[in-house]
């Protein structure tokens, strides 16, 4: 069996905002070319979690690491010293802090998409995933203003086209991103973050507000993406059915805080997971 | 044979405007063509009356607030930065532009107050001496106007480092508070020798030195400076830097998701806005003869960002046309609401200032009914009307129906 090489890695990763700790010392592997789901009920700090290894925010303590690089480190300081609430404040003082910014980690090859989608509203099917070309394009300024860069631009045209054909989203081409029904707006979210070309692909509830039959679809379409761009996949979902069908191993999170991991079979069972969702009753 | 079909399909996905573009860029360039032998002919052959005399110094100024439209459109419109440092950048234009063109001999005169100023040196003249007078004004012009847009541009570099890390209303103060420290500093004494404190610049080249043998550019000049300007503006927008400006003004928490760096490109924006503001201020120096730093004021930036707004903003051809209308109405059109009569009749609240009355209820009118301005978001374009009118027409007969008329 070869061995599975690691894309990305958090270890003790604390978020605290003020006084209150929205993630606790999360640890989680993603192994290559599998599909990671991070589950837990509403406010459990799933999100949280994603801004923290997306540069959305520079968590309070812990190291990312993608690729075997670490991409950001931290560690509690000023204030945050004394108010600190976390386990291993010291784990990682002597760490030089990295904080990169959301488009320094897409640009090593992180791709996301939202819970809430966020496309850009006054533009075309076409030109959202044309601008997530924009980052990895030869040019500057001066070339673009001049159209020195009209083969690379006619690159970005073509591959733009083809990764919409690929998704199906080609006869839209030239709608407005907005105009589209739901599900194919999530689908299009997907094919931009696709367009920065990444290793690893982070998915922010892709299955909320969608039916049973799109959510089936989106399994499949997830899958289907994973095999064609090589991809890994890490994903926060609510949809349990899809969690369950798709993912290759579960970690659950409530309150900050890790409370099982496993492969699917084994979160099914799990009790802590089932009173986590469905609440323990305090009293007879 | 399928496959050929099946690249030309892809070709007009691509670029499914292409057609439609090439005919509006021919039409462009036509009218471009005309507008600017009209010009010609009026500043040479044409018999002065007082209608041209009105209307020429009307389509000047429109000309050059036109580009400083733009230039505000594009950080304001396409990159979602509310600024209001425009007038700080117009003056420091402005004044590059005046310094660096003053002749020699008139030093004493106009920095009479600081034993004939620091810098000596004009472009014109120096260039004149080799080329001779004509070529002078023109290379001259040209290089100074170039230098007064860099130096704008330089100092938006220099303040964007703190100032960009903020957001919407905060900007608009910052900006605002640079434009009136820059103007404080410009008319302080100390830096007499370079500014002539106070006073004003006067005697450098102005449109009127335009000329090419005997024939005048006088108006002319100023349409050759702000179309460029305005095309590489255009073309900044259409291209791939343009789009993420967009993508930046749509939402930035995706922007930057998808890879562009917010910092580095609101800087771009920001620099270059600048710039081209640099160089409005230096053709306003041109067209103005004289200029002081008092003039401007706050009320210059928001008269410019009411001229975007009434022409909609995030719309180049929408920009143009608000620019020329408010001039004209400005400087012309209504000119006869202050004069006291209509006509031979006498008004008596036609008196001075009360253009500004009429003036302000349309403004009024226009933000509370037409809130989107004149163009929206889009652009005018020759094959866009045809639509508009072939829409209309098949219409008609069916009674009404067509939404994208």
């Amino acid at each position: 069996m070869p061995e599975e090489r690691t894309v990305l890695q958090v270890e003790h990763v604390t978020m605290q905002f003020g006084g209150v700790v929205a993630v606790n010392d999360l640890n989680l592997t993603v192994p290559e070319d599998k599909i990671i789901a991070l589950i837990g009920p509403n406010g459990a700090g799933k999100t949280t979690a994603f801004n923290c290894i997306t540069g959305v925010y520079q968590p309070t303590n812990g190291i990312v690491s993608f690729m075997g690089k670490p991409i950001v480190v931290a560690h509690p300081t000023g204030k945050m010293k004394k108010t600190y609430k976390g386990t291993n404040a010291d784990l990682y003082r002597h760490r030089r802090v990295i904080d990169p910014t959301p488009d320094e980690v897409t640009a090593l090859g992180i791709a996301r998409t939202f819970q809430n989608i966020r496309l850009w509203k006054s533009m075309t099917v076409f030109e959202n995933v044309l601008i997530a070309k924009h980052m990895r394009a030869k040019q500057n300024v001066f070339s673009a203003t001049f159209r020195g860069n009209a083969k690379e631009e006619r690159r970005m045209r073509d591959e733009t086209m083809a990764l919409l054909k690929e998704q199906q989203l080609d006869k839209f081409a030239d709608e407005l991103a907005t105009s589209l029904p739901y599900g194919l707006q999530r689908r299009l979210e997907i094919a931009r973050a696709l367009a920065t070309d990444p290793k690893l692909l982070l998915l922010d509830e892709p299955a909320a507000g969608m039916n049973p039959q799109e959510t089936q679809e989106l399994a499949e379409f997830i899958h289907e993406i994973r095999e064609r761009h090589k991809l890994t996949v890490f994903l926060i979902e609510h949809h349990m059915d899809l969690v369950m069908r798709i993912s290759d191993y579960i970690h659950v999170i409530d309150f900050g805080s890790e409370i099982a991991q496993g492969v699917p079979k084994e979160i099914q069972t799990n009790q802590h997971v089932i009173d986590a969702y469905l609440g323990v009753a305090e009293d007879e | 044979m399928g496959k050929k079909l099946n690249n030309a399909l892809n070709a007009s996905m691509r670029n499914p405007l292409n057609a439609d573009r090439r005919t509006d860029r021919f039409v462009g360039i036509v009218l471009l063509a005309v507008l600017y032998i009209v010009l010609f002919l009026l500043d040479n052959f044409l018999p002065q009356t007082s209608f041209t005399l009105m209307m020429i110094p009307v389509l000047k100024k429109g000309a050059i607030y036109s580009l400083l439209c733009v230039s505000m459109n594009l950080l304001n419109g396409f990159t979602g930065l509310f600024s209001l440092g425009q007038a700080g950048f117009m003056l420091l234009g402005a004044y590059t532009y005046a310094i660096f063109s003053i002749p020699e001999s008139q030093h004493e005169a106009v920095y009479q107050y600081f034993g004939g100023g620091a810098v000596r040196f004009s472009f014109s003249e120096a260039i004149g001496s080799v080329l001779g007078a004509n070529a002078g004004s023109w290379l001259g012009a040209i290089i100074a106007i170039i230098i007064a847009g860099l130096v704008a541009a330089g100092f938006a570099a220099l303040i964007g480092i703190p100032v960009l890390r903020l957001k919407s209303d905060y900007l608009a103060i910052a900006t605002l508070g640079f434009a009136e420290i820059i103007r404080a500093v410009f008319q302080w004494e100390g830096l007499g020798v370079i500014t002539n404190g106070s006073n004003l610049l006067r005697k450098y080249t102005s449109f009127s030195n335009m000329k090419i043998g005997s024939l005048s550019f006088a108006t002319l000049f100023p349409f050759l400076i702000v179309t460029v300007c305005i095309a590489l503006i255009v073309l900044l927008i259409n291209s791939s830097y343009g789009r993420a400006f967009k993508a930046i003004r749509d939402d930035e928490v995706a922007a930057e998701a998808m890879g562009i760096n917010l910092f580095r490109h609101k800087m771009l924006s920001f620099v270059i806005s600048s710039f081209f503001a640099g160089v409005g201020g230096a053709l306003l120096a041109m067209y103005q003869t004289t200029i002081q730093a008092a003039a401007f004021k706050t009320a210059m930036t928001y008269e410019i960002l009411l001229m975007v707004v009434i022409g909609g903003i995030g719309s180049i051809s929408g920009s143009c046309i608000a620019a020329f209308l408010y001039t004209a109405c400005n400087e012309w059109w209504l000119r006869f609401l202050d004069s006291g009569h209509l006509g031979s009749l006498s008004v008596p609240f036609f008196r001075d200032g009360f253009r500004k009355v009429i003036f302000s209820i349309i403004i009024m009118v226009i933000v509370l009914f037409f809130s989107r301005g004149i163009m929206g978001d889009r652009e005018l374009s020759f094959t866009g009307l045809m639509k508009r009118r072939k829409a209309k027409k098949t219409a008609q007969p069916e009674e009404r129906g067509s939404e994208n008329a």
